[in-house]
């Protein structure tokens, strides 16, 4: 399998009144084609940032550094209107919650519509014979008579389908899909889960899916990367990291998940609080909450191959100590 | 009122319809409009005499049937000469209202859509229009252009425009934060469909309604110019102008004041009814009447 998407070193950080936040902080991270890779985290650890970030639709508070290469093209270094050319059509986004991003004033027929018109210079029937081929495709009953509808007239399901088809109206390699089920009751959820699955076996797309759910992670994806305060702490295949989670915040994450066996009002939590991301503390930023913190926590660990599939970042790690001695003499040689 | 609100169609169109007709004030206020505005379109058709026919044997006479408004100082008749003013007078007012909507609500929404320095160099000029008070802008403009209708429907859009802008501004900033503008920029929408079709529909609504009250407001200012003599001029009238005829025989013939009066006040209250009906419709947080 091919790489599609190569993040190097990306940081994004926001310009407050209090100083700059650092949202994401040195992720590097490989997405293979034709997989469905679940970025999880609780909230606000920056999935959602990192994914606006390869949209190229931060503010402009925002400072994204590093490369994020996209089939041949660094992303960061596009002028806009390519950009622009990018999105919707070789890359597109299936956003959280389906009852704000769909326009109220607006057919939804035409949304999708709208997506092929932006990228291919099609006549204006042309768009809508495929938008209602689209519509049908991601299960919306009665297609035809739907596309004049506005959002409102549909149900939170029925919008989401209409949202992943506006994702899919090119064909696009790379869907990054941001918590498509959070806001959706459970038998949707699994319903549009099938759906992604379908479509990702009929049309090869590549899926970056956003989650803090583990059971949709479980569910449905390939490989998983865990993210912690903005830093990318494990990356593995969905199996392995739940059979043998090594970073300490992914092991204390799966702890948290309730179990069948457990009595009644015992759910397990992790001590502490997340750390304030205007001034992160030093290194790892979950030493301050992480049961085996020890002196070179206040160092960044480096991200390093613990087997050939299994990354981690953490000082316990033997990949990550010897990662980090090379990035040392790098350093010390290149100063 | 329930939360019926909801289903408004979502399509301008539909909004105009049921948003109108939907609410008793709304429909009250877009009926009396009608009709009024059916009676300047229709002036020379509906007056029972010429306005500007002097009748020596008239002068100040009582209204009666021929001449249900009386006449005025000159004879004329009172109700032919309300009828062909409110012509004029709804002509100013809507003219300037229209005229002002289409040049502040581009700036606006533009301002609005860019944000940082764009915002700032259109709007800071803007609140310095608006910082004047409105009649004295008025008549300094018409002091230095000199009077007349045209002039008068001019003054009354630079008052307006600021105002209108302003509206626009404000909705377009939240339109602008909504997830379906990221999610139109997402999808590869370019710039400008983005700002007509998604921005331009969602931040609309409360503009429509202050321009339909600035309108009636636009009566006012415009019978308050020509009351002054810096509106319309001789022998056209207003009814600011009828109101200034009438002034001077107040107390002993009344109707010749009452009666342009009332039209004003008519005018007013119909729009009034017309933007509060439309307010309760597309303001959600005005949902109950």
């Amino acid at each position: 399998m091919s790489d599609l998407l190569t993040l190097a070193h990306v940081d994004v950080g926001f310009a407050t009144d209090d100083g700059t936040v650092s949202a994401v902080s040195d992720v590097s991270l490989t997405v293979h084609e034709g997989e469905i890779f679940g970025l999880v985290g609780e909230s606000g650890c920056g999935k959602t940032t990192l994914a606006m970030a390869l949209m190229g639709l931060l503010p402009t508070s925002a400072t994204v550094t590093g490369s994020v290469r996209f089939s041949d093209r660094d992303l960061l270094d596009l002028p806009a209107e390519q950009l622009r050319q990018l999105r919707g059509d070789r890359m597109s986004m299936i956003f959280q919650d389906p009852m704000t991003s769909l326009d109220p004033t607006f057919p939804i027929g035409e949304q999708v519509a709208e997506t092929i018109t932006a990228h291919r210079d099609v006549a204006k029937h042309a768009a809508r014979e495929r938008a209602l081929a689209l519509l049908a495709d991601v299960g919306i009953p009665e297609a035809e008579r739907r596309y004049d509808d506005p959002p409102h007239r549909l149900s939170g399901g029925m919008r989401q389908r209409v949202v992943i088809a506006t994702a899919l109206a090119n064909e696009p390699s790379l869907v990054l899909a941001d918590e498509p089920t959070t806001a959706l009751d459970v038998t949707i959820q699994s319903q549009v889960l099938d759906l992604l699955r379908d479509l990702r076996k009929r049309l090869r797309t590549t899926i970056v899916l956003i989650t803090h759910d583990l059971g949709v992670v479980a569910q449905i994806c390939d490989r998983v990367g865990v993210m912690y305060a903005g830093q990318l702490v494990e990356v593995a295949p969905v199996a392995e990291i739940f059979r043998s989670p090594r970073h300490p915040y992914t092991q204390a994450l799966l702890a948290a998940l309730p179990s069948g066996q457990q009595a009644p009002g015992s759910l397990r939590v992790i001590g502490g609080r997340v750390p304030n991301l205007t001034n992160p503390p030093p290194g790892c930023r979950f030493s301050t909450r992480c049961p085996y913190v020890m002196e070179e926590c206040v160092n960044v660990p480096p991200l390093a191959h613990e087997t050939d599939d299994h990354l981690i970042a953490c000082w316990l790690s033997d990949a990550t100590k010897d990662a980090g001695r090379h990035d040392h003499a790098s350093a010390g040689g290149a100063a | 009122m329930s939360v019926a609100v909801v289903d408004t169609g979502g399509r301008p169109k539909a909004v105009w319809r049921r948003g109108i007709l939907a609410s008793r004030k709304g429909r009250w206020g877009f009926g009396i409009l009608t009709v009024l505005a059916l009676i300047a379109l229709f002036a020379p058709l509906l007056a029972p005499h010429d306005p500007n026919a002097i009748d020596a044997t008239r002068i100040l006479a009582p209204p009666d049937l021929a001449h249900p408004f009386g006449s005025d100082a000159l004879g004329r008749d009172v109700l032919s000469r309300v009828i062909f003013a409110y012509r004029v007078s709804l002509g100013v007012a809507v003219g300037s209202t229209l005229v002002a909507f289409f040049v502040g609500v581009p700036l606006g929404l533009y301002a609005g859509y860019h944000g940082g320095w764009v915002d700032t160099a259109i709007m800071r000029p803007i609140d310095m229009v608006l910082a004047l008070p409105a009649m004295l802008l008025a008549v300094a403009l018409i002091a230095i252009i000199g009077p007349g209708s045209n002039i008068a429907t001019l003054a009354i859009a630079v008052i307006y425009m600021p105002i209108l802008a302003r509206v626009v501004r404000s909705s377009t900033l939240v339109v602008v934060a909504q997830t379906y503008i990221e999610a139109a920029r997402a999808r590869g929408t370019r710039t400008p469909s983005i700002i007509t079709r998604h921005v331009l529909p969602n931040a609309i609504g409360p503009a429509i309604v202050q321009a339909t009250i600035l309108m009636g407001f636009a009566i006012q200012i415009e019978a308050a110019l020509s009351f002054l003599g810096l509106g319309v001029q001789p022998p056209t009238s207003s009814l600011g102008s009828m109101l200034a005829d009438g002034r001077d025989v107040l107390t002993q013939a009344p109707w010749v004041e009452v009666f342009p009066g009332l039209a004003i006040a008519i005018t007013v209250l119909a729009f009034n009814l017309l933007g509060d009906g439309l307010r309760a419709r597309l303001d959600p947080k005005g949902v109950t009447e």
